[in-house]
């Protein structure tokens, strides 16, 4: 038996354009609140390129291709791990009026906060 | 089970893990998308990046037989690269400042354009794309990557303010694109050399290097002479670049998850791109072939009104009794630190029933939703944020507009004045307010260069001083009002 299959051409144009269109579609709903975590977000997510960065450094066999192999799997390792991080710090911090905020100085400011954004208390005396 | 089924079961494994992969890569942008499910959706995207990962180790199983001997090594390589580049990454990631992020942003991206490049290399170098089509695909994104790469260098020095000026010089454009056609005149040498098996000029090697050179030095000459006030639309195209090699770098391969992911990356990256540059009012082609601010030799009319300035403490005081107040922060509050006093401020004078929103500018900050980012910091819920659409029409029946930080985003000559560079960009209605209070480290211009008229309205008042210091002033006043706060 052989599952091994291969892209060819067409195919890949294919993919190429319904990859494309859900990419536009996905981010034509995002607003502008989120612009810069999402462009945080596709960069972490073209970090895949470590895969391919693995698959040519197993498959290297002279010492140039494991020097360029393994700085390959470097930087695409980098591109992941520092856009994952990167993107998740961003979007944690990103927190509706009722839970108390993320920034530990403003831990205490919760119930003050919760206790005036509906009533009107006290105002010009 | 029969041997060849057992043979075929790691490709198998890859293959539905990196389909499981693109799937989320693709669930995850999308709950990106939205506030109250974006922390989860990059969480649902890492789960598709680490079983793509630890499923590629498979690739081990059904390796070249070249490459046999070396495999342990190889495997060793791989795993001291993924821990060093990881971990290095994710521990700058981790501990970088939130106005830093501009420029991390671009580093990373940097090393996703560089090791699509590097793939690219390892092929070439080895031979391994075979036939016309494989070759030009991957000399494509070969160039893409490598410029993705020193143009990301670049534009992260000069966000860092290592790189200080735009370096620019005459006919520069000319320069850019003789670059660009010995590049591709060197692409092209590579594929009919590697045909023809036969090498005239150059050898195979040499010329691949000469490629991957001119490549570098053409990402470096792009970004050089753009101005540090349209790089958040650079990064975003280098953004969309870095996608895009790694997709075409996906075909060579034969990956399909590298392909989904690159394309859907390029294309979010373009749209992401085009969206910036809308509300900077700059086009794309703007941006990338002419020098901002060199055409804007202007002269503006006489200006009517004086500069009014006031002391921290009373515009404290008048917001305190006003009904309601809007604030438009802007990067001097950043550069400040201030997002933390203000918000300070801002419970205080929701303490004393004061309405209070924060109306942000697409592209307040150095990269458009940054200051929502920074302010989301700060610990401001993200309900109390609004958007330029959605608050535009509230400034005419608000009392207090406070001006923090910001300046070309609220000037009124975007709306009026025809000969200003900034006319068309949308703005956020400040003027409109009854009283404006602007926050000023002193009389100087925006990034623009352009003389405000917002500030010299009979309406506004000038509260000069660091953003920060200023806010200390605002606080101490109000609490000196004694007035019980609600809680």
């Amino acid at each position: 038996m052989d599952f091994h299959i291969t892209i060819g051409g067409f195919v890949a144009l294919y993919i190429f354009m319904l990859a494309a269109f859900a990419g536009w579609v996905i981010i034509g709903h995002v607003p502008a609140i989120l612009h810069t975590p999402l462009m945080s977000g596709s960069n972490f997510v073209h970090g895949i390129v470590v895969v391919g960065g693995i698959y040519a450094l197993l498959n290297a066999s002279t010492v140039q291709e494991q020097v360029i192999g393994f700085v390959a799997v470097l930087l695409g390792a980098g591109n992941a791990a520092g856009g994952y991080a990167v993107t998740d710090r961003m979007l944690a911090m990103f927190k509706p009026s009722g839970k108390a905020a993320g920034h530990a100085a403003h831990a205490k400011a919760g119930v003050r906060k919760s206790a005036n954004v509906k009533s009107l208390p006290r105002k010009k005396r | 089970m029969d041997s060849s089924l057992l043979a075929s079961l790691p490709s198998l494994g890859i293959g539905a893990a990196d389909l499981a992969a693109a799937l989320l890569f693709m669930y995850g942008l999308h709950r990106m998308s939205s506030p109250a499910t974006a922390s989860s959706g990059i969480f649902v995207a890492g789960i598709g990046m680490a079983v793509a990962v630890l499923a590629s180790f498979l690739y081990a199983f059904d390796v070249n037989s070249a490459a046999r001997p070396d495999l342990w090594l190889n495997m060793g390589l791989a795993v001291v690269a993924l821990a060093l580049g990881g971990g290095v990454a994710w521990w700058s990631g981790r501990t970088v400042a939130m106005t830093a992020m501009p420029q991390m942003v671009a580093l990373y991206n940097g090393m996703g354009g560089g090791a699509a490049g590097a793939i690219a290399a390892v092929e070439l170098f080895g031979g391994k794309a075979q036939g016309t089509t494989a070759l030009i695909v991957t000399l494509v994104g070969a160039l893409i990557g490598a410029v993705s790469l020193s143009g990301s260098l670049i534009a992260w020095a000069k966000l860092d303010g290592v790189i200080k000026k735009p370096l620019r010089f005459k006919a520069q454009q000319v320069v850019n694109g003789l670059v660009l056609l010995v590049t591709l005149a060197v692409g092209a040498y590579v594929v009919v050399a590697s045909e023809e098996k036969a090498a005239t000029w150059l050898t195979i090697p040499a010329s691949i290097y000469l490629f991957f050179a001119c490549a570098l030095v053409l990402g470096i000459l792009m970004t050089l002479p753009i101005g540090g006030a349209d790089m958040p639309v650079v990064i975003s195209i280098f953004n969309a670049f870095t996608g895009l090699a790694v997709g075409l770098e996906g075909f060579v391969l034969q990956n399909p998850a590298l392909m989904i992911a690159g394309m859907v990356v390029g294309a979010a990256g373009l749209l992401l791109t085009l969206l910036m540059a809308k509300a900077m009012n700059r086009s794309v082609s703007n941006v990338v072939f002419s020098n901002f601010g060199a055409a804007s030799k202007h002269k503006q009319g006489k200006i009517k009104g004086e500069l009014k300035p006031m002391q921290p403490g009373d515009a404290g005081i008048a917001m305190r009794y006003a009904s309601s107040v809007i604030i438009v922060p802007g990067y001097g509050l950043a550069v400040s630190q201030g997002q933390g006093k203000l918000y300070e401020f801002v419970k205080l004078l929701q303490a004393g029933g004061v309405s209070v929103k924060f109306a942000v500018h697409p592209v307040a900050g150095r990269m458009p939703g940054q200051m929502d980012v920074l302010l989301a910091e700060a610990g401001v819920p993200y309900d109390m944020i609004f958007q330029l659409e959605d608050i535009n029409d509230d400034f005419k029946t608000t009392d207090v507009a406070l001006v923090i930080g910001a300046n070309d985003v609220v000037n009124p000559a975007a709306r009026s004045d025809k000969g200003s560079p900034i006319f068309g960009m949308p703005i956020l209605n400040a003027d409109q307010a009854k009283q404006v209070f602007v926050v000023k480290r002193g009389e100087g211009k925006g990034y623009a260069g352009i003389v405000n008229t917002l500030f010299y309205g009979d309406n506004c008042h000038m509260v000069y001083g660091d953003a920060q210091a200023v806010l200390v002033q605002m606080i101490e006043a109000v609490r000196g009002l004694g007035l019980p706060a609600a809680a």
